[in-house]
């Protein structure tokens, strides 16, 4: 049974020795059905999505006024209103008011870094349980103003006397009334993320098919995987939706072959990325608890995974020296190095699909010689992952991608099928994630199934 | 919430028309709240013969030991809260007079939301048949009493087996139930107390104290009724409900701090994933609450394979594979105490339910059978069939329909979920250890059934 809160001033149940570190856990996660833009979830705000994924998780592992060590989430997308978003889900949970939070935010890596920055406090010792998290609403987005009514509005709030305020209105121009939505641009190259992506598609020479075959995998293995009731601890339903409205379980290699491409058109013949193998726009929120083994032994909860280690790196896309998605392509051999581990090692590869041809252009970067030798500092290429491994429960590309969301999605969902799997060969089952993200920043990590240490 | 009808009724302006009119006039029925007292008065006990037996005496002393105030016999014009008449003694169908005849000019001081309860043993268990006719005429009484009370009172009766007396633990944990306003809908019905076993709880308000109890279809409905009202007595709870219904089933979660399991009942493994959820997260099973249920209502001659198979899928195939794993599981230090949701449309019938009165009855049938088999490992198992409970099920029947459905008892008017929830509770609590195989109705005494 959930033990009783811990009182604000209690210290934390177990002291890590100095200079020590010990395991950080995944007991689960829990995450809304992700929506399409415009769709279920039009008039929900970040807050409500993960106050809602907040209380799911809360509600499966019974932690009701219990006061977490930690909460980290966050959004790309933030409005103003959204400085605390955090704190302020937690407050609108059943978790204890207690319960610190904080905002963290790296782009479609949010998710991810929220769960590796936590579990190193875990591992650290300077706390005993987390949640991390992320939010996204493309429906619900900020709008801004322009800067010119911007500055109106400021200068409006200073001036003392009436003339002076109609002074100061009278500099309104009509195209200062014009919002300035927000776009997924490059603020330093003006294209667009598809944009940059068509052209490191065609760079490395990805196939329209390879590409539709990649979506095809997504929808019928998140299909699959729904219908067999793998969803059933990890998602919890909202506003009428309990599967991701995305999912297409009927989709077919020839329908996918009718859609025209909508990236990469100036590149003529070489255009191959459609709407059919791009994540759409979408709205949702994911929640991931982690744990000491002690504070999730102390209430009966389930170690599913261990959180082992994560690389971040960044590219130089702004020179076109890589691609803008092409960070994960260096992180991971670096991870793999750290670890002393190689692809054989790793028996589920979770490779985050903004875009088909991401995936496939990373593929494609690990197993070529040449990139191995002179861009990796390698003998060779890095290597040749069993596509059998890859994303085997669906990825981005079915389930839509509420860009601060996806990290929570991959890790509860990976920490899963590891636990389902137990250990594979004498060793515990092995999981490696990768997310792109805007900047050129890409973040990695290793997650191993649990299993009990040695003389326990 | 009482429904609009009732409230027009009961006041003002509404309650002279509906007398002028003749129209049904529904009490405000006293429910159970912490802190009230148990009966609205004093309680008067009678016993056969003279007036006092040793049954009768040991019962009333049991009663004044609770802190009620207890009568021997009726003081003019004095309101009381309730009229226990024990007849325990009873040989012959000519002691009934008695006892009866010394309790009739004090119904009419019975007060609002006042008690009757009768204390006889089963006929069943008399050779006799002398001290069968006596016993069985308790029954005819009783119920007839029932619909003869006013302004919400209500009468029930505890049966006694041959194991059982009038002070043994259950008798006791029944008699509080009836008294209480736990029992609000529950009207014109027998409890049988079979035997000796069972045990007070030490606190009135926290009778479930410790205990883990698990509720299925929790997420709305009677069955979030159930998991509110085991936590308010202290249960600690596993909710579950269709994945799809996993929203609401957090809600609930939440309120009453427990832990949400989105599960299909109909799944061949749903039993152990009960149980290893019970038990790894809350140490245990003590009480399982067997409420999922669907209705798929159509004509016999228009129904399909698919209304007929899903209604018995659900309602009662599911509860069957869920206790042979119980019964079968190693994990469980103790086996739980089950109680079943049946329906008063598996007792009397229902047009257009075969399929559902069939699976209800189903829910009987499997409760009596199971109840040997429990009580072998010191448990219990009971079915509660409730009547016309206002509900999202109850909802969708046509206006018209649902009007009169709501009238057709004792009590004029339908039934809370909450109602349901407190037989409940009360049947999965240790204090009803001593009934076992019983089937018990909320119904305010339905015209329709048994
Ligand atoms: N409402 C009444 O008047 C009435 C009368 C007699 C009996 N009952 C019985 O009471 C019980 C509860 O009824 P209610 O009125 O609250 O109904 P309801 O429809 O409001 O709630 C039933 C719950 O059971 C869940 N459920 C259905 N199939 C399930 C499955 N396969 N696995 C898990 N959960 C499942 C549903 O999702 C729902 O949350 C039922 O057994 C019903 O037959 C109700």
């Amino acid at each position: 049974m959930p033990a009783a809160a811990h009182s604000a001033s209690e210290p934390h149940e177990s002291r890590v020795a100095p200079g020590t570190v010990r395991r950080a856990v995944v007991v689960g996660g829990n995450r809304i059905p992700f929506a399409r833009t415009g769709g279920a979830y039009a008039k929900s705000s970040n807050q409500d999505m993960l106050t809602a994924a907040l209380d799911g998780l809360i509600a499966r592992f019974g932690l009701q006024e219990e006061r977490i060590g930690e909460v980290a989430a966050g959004a790309v997308l933030k409005h103003s209103r959204d400085f605390n978003l955090t704190r302020e889900a937690v407050l609108g949970s059943a978790l204890s008011p207690e319960t610190p939070a904080y905002d963290l935010q790296q782009a479609c890596a949010t998710g991810l870094e929220t769960v590796l920055g936590l579990a190193n406090k875990i591992k650290l010792g300077q706390i005993d349980s987390a949640i991390a998290g992320g939010v996204d609403s493309a429906s619900d987005a900020p709008i801004a103003v322009s800067e010119g009514l911007r500055e109106v509005l400021l200068d409006l709030n200073r001036a003392k006397s009436l003339p002076e305020r109609l002074k100061i209105l009278a500099r309104l121009r009509p195209k200062d009334l014009a919002p300035d939505a927000p776009n997924t641009g490059e603020p330093r190259t003006g294209l667009s993320m598809g944009e940059h992506q068509a052209l490191t598609t065609a760079q490395w020479k990805i196939s329209r098919e390879a590409q539709d075959e990649i979506a095809f995998n997504s929808h019928h293995n998140l299909a699959a995987a729904y219908d067999r009731g793998f969803f059933d601890d990890l998602v919890t339903p909202y506003r009428g939706l309990s599967r991701d409205s995305n999912l297409r379980p009927d989709t077919s290699m020839d329908k996918l072959a009718t859609l025209k491409p909508v990236f990469g058109k100036s590149l003529g013949a070489e255009a191959t990325m459609t709407a059919g193998n791009s994540t759409p726009l979408t709205d949702g929120a994911s929640t991931v608890l982690l744990g000491s083994e002690e504070w999730a032994d102390a209430r009966g909860l389930p170690k599913l995974a261990v959180v082992v280690d994560g690389e971040a790196a960044a590219v130089d896309f702004v020179h076109g020296k890589d691609g803008l998605l092409m960070a994960p392509v260096f992180a991971v051999p670096r991870l793999l190095a750290r670890n002393g581990l190689t692809f054989e090692d790793i028996d589920f590869f979770e490779i985050h699909e903004a875009f088909a041809g991401t995936v496939l252009s990373t593929l494609a970067a690990w197993e070529d010689e040449e990139f191995g030798r002179t861009r990796l500092g390698l003998d060779g290429a890095l290597g040749k992952i069993d596509r059998a491994k890859l994303n085997v429960n669906g990825s981005s590309l079915a389930a839509g991608h509420p860009f601060a969301a996806t990290g929570g999605r991959i890790v509860a969902s990976l920490a899963k099928m590891l636990h389902d799997n137990g250990p594979l060969d004498g060793r515990p089952a092995r999981g490696l994630i990768s997310v792109c993200a805007a900047g050129g920043q890409g973040v990695v990590a290793i997650l191993e199934a649990y299993s009990a240490p040695e003389g326990r | 919430m009482t429904d609009k009808y009732t409230q027009f009724v009961s006041h003002g302006f509404g309650k002279d028309l509906a007398k002028k009119l003749g129209l049904p006039q529904p009490a405000v029925l006293r429910r159970y709240k912490a802190g009230e007292p148990l009966v609205p008065g004093p309680v008067l006990v009678i016993g056969s013969g003279n007036g006092k037996t040793a049954g009768s005496d040991d019962l009333a002393a049991a009663l004044a030991g609770w802190g009620l105030d207890v009568r021997r016999s009726a003081l003019p014009k004095e309101k009381l809260g309730a009229i226990v008449v024990v007849l325990d003694a009873v040989e012959h169908p000519d002691e009934l007079a008695g006892p009866v005849l010394t309790a009739a000019p004090s119904l009419r001081d019975l007060a609002a939301g006042g008690r009757v309860v009768t204390v006889s043993r089963t006929s069943a268990s008399a050779a006799n048949p002398a001290v069968a006719a006596g016993r069985q005429g308790v029954d005819g009484l009783l119920r007839s009493l029932a619909k003869e009370l006013r302004a919400g009172a209500t009468a029930n009766g505890i049966l006694l087996g041959d194991g059982a007396g009038t002070t043994s633990p259950s008798t006791l944990g029944a008699l509080r139930f009836f008294l209480s306003g736990r029992s609000a809908f529950v009207d014109g019905q027998f409890l049988t107390v079979g035997s000796g076993a069972g045990q007070l709880s030490a606190d009135a308000d926290k009778p479930l104290a410790g205990k883990v109890a698990v509720v299925t279809g929790a997420a709305r409905g009677i069955g979030a009724a159930i998991a509110r009202t085991l936590h308010r007595d202290g249960a600690g709870l596993v909710v579950v409900d269709i994945p799809a219904a996993g929203d609401h089933l957090a809600d609930v979660a939440n309120e009453v701090h427990g832990t949400a399991l989105q599960l299909d009942i109909t799944a061949e493994d749903a039993g152990n994933r009960i149980i290893d959820h019970a038990v790894e997260r809350h140490g245990g099973l003590d009480i399982l609450i067997h409420n999922a249920g669907i209705t798929r209502d159509k004509l016999l001659a228009n129904m399909d394979e698919g209304r007929w198979n899903s209604v018995i899928g659900v309602n009662i195939a599911s509860q069957l594979r869920i206790n042979e794993a119980l019964l079968g599981a190693e994990q469980l230090r103790n086996t739980p105490r089950i109680v079943s949701v049946a329906s008063t449309s598996g007792i009397a019938g229902n047009r257009g339910q075969t399929n559902y009165a069939a699976s209800k009855g189903g829910v009987i049938g499997m409760v009596r059978a199971t109840a040997p088999l429990l009580a072998e490992r010191g448990s219990s198992i009971n079915a509660v069939a409730p009547g016309f409970i206002e509900t999202d099920m109850t909802a969708r029947i046509p206006f018209a329909t649902r009007e009169v459905a709501r009238r057709l008892n004792s009590l004029q008017q339908g039934g809370l979920p909450g109602d349901v929830a407190e037989a409940i509770a009360f049947l999965a609590s240790d204090a009803a250890g001593g009934i076992t195989g019983e089937v018990l109705r909320v119904c305010g005494q339905n015209l329709v059934g048994a």
